[in-house]
């Protein structure tokens, strides 16, 4: 079976300058749910619209469902979901008809009443576009690329900017639709997010992929499962990263203008020492936290940035 | 050389989930005529600068200058001998009703010529003849002056040598709100296609809608046929409308058949919907295109004969201008309404306009975003 999207050293220069991507690769099987992280700018929303056939690479080839976007476009699409980033619907029309439009594109589309069912917009469906919050907006946006009963659901961000119960909401949708069979595509750059959907994901900077796999995987290449952060007084008096880093089961060690965090694989054995060593300096702890480590930390660890600093 | 090409492609598997609906090859086309027309009707703005906008304009200036009897002439006699003798044969004049005289010293009533009180001032000359003051480079003042020598010849025994008689001609069909009526459904057929189209299409790519629909399986043909059948519509009901209101309102004569002149409509509003597509082609921003939009139109405003005629301008210049698109709509319709002209004498006109909107909307598809 040919993967779900596929596509071999994708670029693309704006006005032969801007490089927004620059040699991307990525295999995508059916049936799976594929996140591609990163910050603001780095190339994740160029690279879905690349592979949504929206946007012509510069150089590079892309294949979904095995056919390149050459072959035939609209056959292509009858089987593709696709939300943007973001498109204003139009305002004066109720949510029955917008997706009753979206529906009329499409040769064997499923019903509306059914995907507003499915999509928790049946009480909305006379409200207009206009009207509705955001939460239910990014839902509607989600309901016209289900109505064609796709294959493969592209989702550029579909969270961002929600509130939490409403992003618990889309993530619900999305599970139900991959565990319906169906492929999943989305960009992101919350960490908690890419966690908890998707099977694989890639991080993506600068237009480059820095890092793939599962999720597990990789919190597994940092090392240590478990994150470690303090601050003390004096800042140490002077002790550097590497006073830190010679502690029994530290992997590594991040000084972020003087709060310390150290990927752990044993907190037991790390925090008693480390709590000896402020005390043989007469230094006093101002904070310490404990945590799993997370794709945040993954992230930083790879570029020295927050995902948010963009 | 791909993986794909040893690899058959991935076969069209079976929806996940029976599809309820079957939809026919011209379903896209009418939903998307149908949300149009929704949208439009739920837009108060729109139903106002579309339908009401045409009519109160032609309400108003039709009131404005509707046919007044023709203005009194204001003309003054200075007091000497001989001028009761003028005033008397001004007032037993036939035509005296349009002449209003009075008798002033010199000074006050040339005062008042120079001041625009009296378009002119009848001076007795003392031996039975007179002097005319009068202002040569204003319109009145001219027209006062044929008038009075006239009444004062007449008064003082002149015998014409041929007799005419005049006939009064304010029937429906030449006034001022029969020229009108013709030029405003012209100028709205324009403005709504540039506006309909034009500013529509900028407003939905500017909210990457556009772009949402070509991820799609939409046709794209269908899209635009969608939108242009949408202008169709409402063309049909601005013609009804502000014919319809001239008719009522004013008893305007419509001439030519109605088949006709929804015809032309229909040819008019295609065009500047050709013209609207190709403004809206590359622009990302509304208020980019709303600059573009006016600017097309505003020569049109002024050089096509929408409130008075474009004969006026220099003889030189009206070539171009009957080159202009609504120039060609205007003087179709007004032919059409006004003197009953038939399609085929107006094919120099639907040339123009054709040519307009056929040449617009190959380069606009040429050129046009969808992103």
């Amino acid at each position: 079976m040919a993967p779900a999207i596929e596509c071999r050293n994708l670029r693309k220069t704006y006005d032969g300058k801007l490089e927004a991507v620059s040699g991307l690769s990525l295999e995508i099987q059916p049936g799976e749910c594929f996140g591609l992280l990163g910050p603001n700018g780095a190339g994740k929303t160029t690279t879905i619209e690349i592979l949504e056939g929206l946007l012509a690479p510069t150089a590079g080839e892309v294949k979904i469902l095995g056919h390149t976007w050459q072959d035939n476009p609209r056959e292509l699409r009858e089987r593709l979901g696709i939300s943007l980033q973001e498109t204003r619907l139009s305002e004066k029309l109720s949510v029955r008809e917008t997706i009753e439009l979206f529906a009329s594109f499409y040769c064997q589309p499923r019903s509306a009443s059914e995907v507003m069912e499915q999509m928790q917009l049946t009480e909305k469906a006379d409200a207009w576009v206009g009207k509705l919050s955001g939460g239910q907006r990014q839902r509607l946006a989600v309901a016209t690329a289900l109505v064609g009963n796709p294959k493969i659901l592209f989702l550029d961000e579909p969270t961002t900017g929600l509130d939490p119960q409403s992003r618990r909401q889309l993530w619900e949708i999305v599970r139900h639709f991959q565990q319906s069979g169906g492929t999943v595509l989305l960009t992101t750059h919350y960490m908690d997010e890419a966690e908890r959907l998707c099977n694989r994901l890639a991080i993506v900077d600068h237009g480059v992929i820095i890092a793939e796999g599962t999720p597990a995987d990789l919190i597994d290449r940092l090392g240590g499962h478990h994150v470690v952060e303090f601050s003390v007084t004096g800042n140490g008096n002077g002790q550097g990263v590497e006073t830190w880093r010679t502690l029994p089961g530290v992997e590594s060690v991040r000084d972020e203008d003087g709060l310390f965090s150290l990927n752990v694989r044993e907190p037991h054995r790390t925090i008693p020492a480390l709590l000896e060593v402020v005390d043989q300096q007469k230094a006093a702890l101002l904070h310490l936290t404990t945590r799993q480590a997370s794709l945040e930390d993954v992230f930083v660890n790879l570029t020295g940035r927050h995902l948010r600093e963009g | 050389m791909t993986v794909a090409q040893q690899a058959p492609p991935a076969e069209i598997e079976e929806p996940t989930s029976a599809p309820a609906l079957r939809n026919g090859r011209w379903a896209g086309y009418w939903h998307v005529l149908l949300a149009r027309m929704r949208e439009l009707q739920r837009e108060p703005e729109v139903v106002f600068w579309v339908f009401g906008f045409p009519i109160l304009l032609a309400l108003g200036l039709g009131i404005a200058f509707r046919n007044k009897p023709a203005d009194l002439t204001n003309i003054a006699i200075i007091d000497s001998a001989g001028a009761q003798d003028a005033l008397a044969g001004i007032e037993h004049s036939p035509g005296q009703a349009k002449i209003h005289a009075q008798v002033l010293d010199s000074a006050t009533a040339l005062k008042g010529l120079r001041l625009g009180k009296f378009d002119m001032v009848v001076e007795p000359d003392g031996k039975a003849g007179f002097r005319y003051h009068y202002d040569p480079a204003r319109p009145e003042s001219v027209l006062s002056h044929a008038e009075v020598d006239d009444v004062l010849q007449a008064a003082a025994g002149r015998k014409d040598p041929v007799p005419t008689t005049s006939i009064a001609n304010s029937e429906p069909g030449s006034r001022y709100i029969d020229f009108l009526i013709p030029g405003l459904l012209g100028m709205n057929l324009m403005n709504s296609g540039m506006w309909g189209i034009g500013f529509a299409l900028v407003d939905m790519r500017q909210r990457k809608l556009l772009k949402r629909f070509v991820a799609t399986p939409m046709r794209r043909g269908d899209f635009l046929m969608a939108l242009a059948s949408s202008r169709l519509v409402l063309m049909f009901i601005e013609v009804a409308l502000l014919l319809g209101f001239g008719v009522l309102f004013f008893h305007m004569r419509v001439l030519g058949s109605y088949l006709s002149i929804l015809f032309l409509g229909a040819v008019g509003a295609v065009a500047f919907g050709g013209i609207g597509l190709l403004t809206a082609s590359r622009a990302q921003k509304i208020e980019s295109v709303s600059g573009l939009i006016n600017l097309v139109m505003m020569p049109m405003w002024i050089f096509s004969g929408v409130f008075f005629s474009y004969e006026r301008f220099p003889a030189v210049v009206i070539p171009f201008i009957k080159a202009l698109p609504l120039t060609a709509l205007n003087d179709a319709l007004r032919a059409t309404i006004l003197e009953g002209a038939s399609l085929a004498s107006q094919s120099g006109q639907l040339l123009v306009l054709i040519l307009w909107g056929g040449i617009s909307f190959v380069l606009a598809v040429r050129w046009f975003r969808w992103t």
